[in-house]
């Protein structure tokens, strides 16, 4: 190729570059562009600064429900996910059972089913078995299709763990469960901490499942979706949306930083792994 | 078998595993003596590393016994046995400390604190790591977190230190230093080391007694000298050190001695006594003898109780030895002999017709 030629292909590939960071990330600087922008209608040009939809936001009480609902909601999906993946991470790394593959297999594949058809058939199901919808029946749905995650994010951790390591332990004189506190859970926290926030950011943000298997209490994006009807309101989701964007961001931030940290301590090169 | 001798620190008596249909362990026999540095040698594969973790307590044995300090093992889980490991790979905690490692233990004995840190200065101290407690163990050198991983197990005071190929991943120098430190440690604390390793020289240099062990079954349990000097079988002869092995049979016995007619070296009558335990005089197929204890005689002021004419058929210096390939008469292979490049010894180039030196107290028999 000629150096005219690969200068062009350079400028090409730098150009979709920038075409394509644009594509995803201009609609996400557009939210708090409109959430300070003082008009009820959603559209350019800007006509002036205000903070009154944040205030219309700290006013409503239907919201500050919804945002109780999900927290609930996340924190416990979050919990009971990383919970459980971590029973089956550890199986998987550990252990040798008959049928591992299809069992290991079977637990993944809500990653890859159309949730619409999980929130279905779990509607379904739970008709049948005559249970009422409430926040407890959102998390079950939510449980099953962020327990995969999990697994997926503590493998890598139970994996890297040496067998050895517990085996010096309870040489030690340690018990089975001290060693799990002391050895185990410190060596494994990282990604016990990354599978925490990102079940919570999968639950908090879900909305399929929510909306089929929750009752009278509304999560967060379900309230959203219910307030997208009414084109007043939308200036205050515009705002909600900001407080959300920044709120992940921070999230992220942290658990970034802790895995970074926890990896210097043991020595491990901070690049290696992790989801930033 | 039981430890009736208090010097008897363990006995593994009839002492099997399997794994599946794979017998990893044939029956083992052995009493360990309390303060003994002990050597379970072997190739990769023959069970020495099965048997010490069932020492440890991370296996069961499939049937036998195993008693430590008269006390039988069976049930007892690897938390409640007065032994500690030194692990292969060391096992160091990674998001400890030096000293939270080596204190790892006090403090499930549930120690205070300060004691906790007067006993790990003291075992630092012990390994040569003093005031290199608070380092965290990703800044060790490997020789280092040796070190931390023997203090560790010295730190609980135990009866016996199970060190599995506790040397293998370090480079041949920092081998050499550490065999002879832990050798001395050994005997100026008076512990019970039980060893697992696939480097005879390794074996010879720090144990008391070896067992060495093929396919799930000790060949031979000896001292150094005994394994080297009156090697059971050939197996164990070329396991451990160079053996050149002769064909021979017998050919005379009487109450006192035994002829044997040696194809490359004539005939010669030896004591009984030379005979390994539990060989059979009439079933001797062969007769070994090492490279140091054949002589390349270099002129005729050299002696030797015996000769016998050869030629050189390879020379391989070494600086300090040479190490000749001689044909002897026969249709043997041909021997290596070993001579040590005193003053005044030339080397000798390949094709040298010479004579070789050897005495009839050096061979050993085999059936």
């Amino acid at each position: 190729m000629t150096r005219l030629g690969k200068y062009l292909s350079a400028r090409w590939l730098a150009v979709y570059a920038v075409v394509y960071m644009l594509f995803l990330y201009a609609p996400v600087v557009l939210l708090p562009l409109f959430a300070f922008n003082d008009a009820t209608i959603i559209s350019f040009p800007l006509t002036g600064f205000t903070t009154q939809w944040f205030t219309v936001l700290w006013e409503t009480e239907a919201l500050h429900a919804a945002v109780r609902n999900s927290a609930i909601v996340a924190i416990s999906t979050a919990v009971l996910s990383t919970t459980l993946g971590a029973c089956a991470a550890r199986a998987a790394a550990r252990y040798k059972f008959p049928g591992k593959r299809p069992v290991m297999g079977f637990i993944m594949l809500p990653l890859v089913l159309p949730e619409i058809i999980v929130a279905v058939s779990l509607l379904v199901l739970l008709m049948q078995l005559g249970m009422s919808l409430s926040l407890w029946t959102v998390i079950l749905g939510h449980i099953l299709i962020c327990t995969p995650f999990s697994i997926a994010i503590l493998s890598s951790a139970f994996q890297g763990l040496d067998n050895s390591l517990e085996e010096a332990s309870f040489d030690l004189g340690e018990t089975r469960w001290g060693t799990f506190r002391r050895v185990i859970l410190p060596l494994v926290m990282p990604g016990v901490v990354s599978s925490l926030l990102i079940c919570f950011t999968i639950s908090l943000d879900e909305f399929i499942i929510a909306f089929f298997l929750t009752g009278t209490d509304v999560t967060l994006p379900v309230y959203i979706w219910s307030q997208l009807r009414f084109p007043t309101k939308l200036p205050s989701v515009m705002a909600l949306g900001t407080i959300l964007l920044a709120l992940s961001v921070i999230l992220l931030i942290m658990a970034e930083w802790f895995r970074r940290r926890s990896a210097k301590k043991q020595g491990i090169e901070a690049s290696a792994g992790g989801f930033m | 078998m039981t430890a009736t001798d208090t010097n008897d620190i363990i006995v593994l008596s009839d002492v099997t595993k399997t794994f599946g249909t794979f017998q990893a362990l044939k029956g083992i026999n052995a009493t360990i003596r309390e303060g003994e540095f002990f050597s379970l040698l072997g190739p990769s594969g023959c069970g020495k590393t099965t048997l010490l973790r069932m020492i440890a307590g991370f296996d069961e044995p499939t049937t036998g016994a195993i008693e430590i300090d008269d006390k039988p093992m069976a049930g007892i889980s690897a938390n409640k046995r007065p032994t500690n490991m030194v692990f292969q790979s060391y096992a160091i905690f990674p998001h400890l400390s030096v000293a939270e490692n080596v204190g790892y233990g006090l403090k499930t004995r549930k120690m205070p604190k300060t004691e906790i840190a007067a006993e790990v200065d003291k075992a630092l101290e012990m390994v040569d790591l003093r005031g290199l407690g608070n380092r965290s163990a990703h800044e060790l050198s490997g020789g280092q977190r040796q070190r931390v991983a023997l203090a560790r197990a010295l730190v609980m005071k135990p009866k016996v230190i199970l060190l599995d190929e506790p040397l293998s991943a370090l480079d041949k120098k920092l081998r050499d230093q550490m065999q002879v430190e832990l050798r001395s440690l050994q005997q100026s604390l008076g512990i019970t080391f039980i060893l697992v390793t696939h480097d005879q020289e390794e074996a010879l240099i720090m144990s008391d007694r070896i067992a060495v062990m093929f396919e799930g079954e000790i060949a031979q349990l000896d001292s150094p000298e005994g394994l080297y000097r009156r090697p059971r079988t050939k197996r164990v002869a070329s396991f451990i050190g160079v053996m050149n092995f002769l064909s021979a049979k017998l050919t005379r016995e009487d109450a006192e001695t035994l002829t044997i007619q040696i194809d490359a070296l004539g005939e010669i009558t030896v004591p009984r006594d030379i005979a390994p335990e539990g060989l059979t005089p009439s079933e001797v197929d062969a007769i070994g003898i090492r490279p140091e204890m054949l002589t390349v005689l270099m002129d005729d002021t050299d002696t030797a109780e015996r000769t016998v004419e050869g030629s050189i058929t390879g020379t391989s210096y070494y600086g300090d030895m040479t190490y000749y390939e001689v044909k002897l008469p026969g249709d043997g292979d041909p021997v290596t002999i070993s001579m040590r490049n005193t003053a005044g010894r030339s080397v000798l180039p390949a094709g040298s017709k010479v004579s070789v030196g050897w005495g009839a107290e050096s061979i050993v028999l085999f059936e």
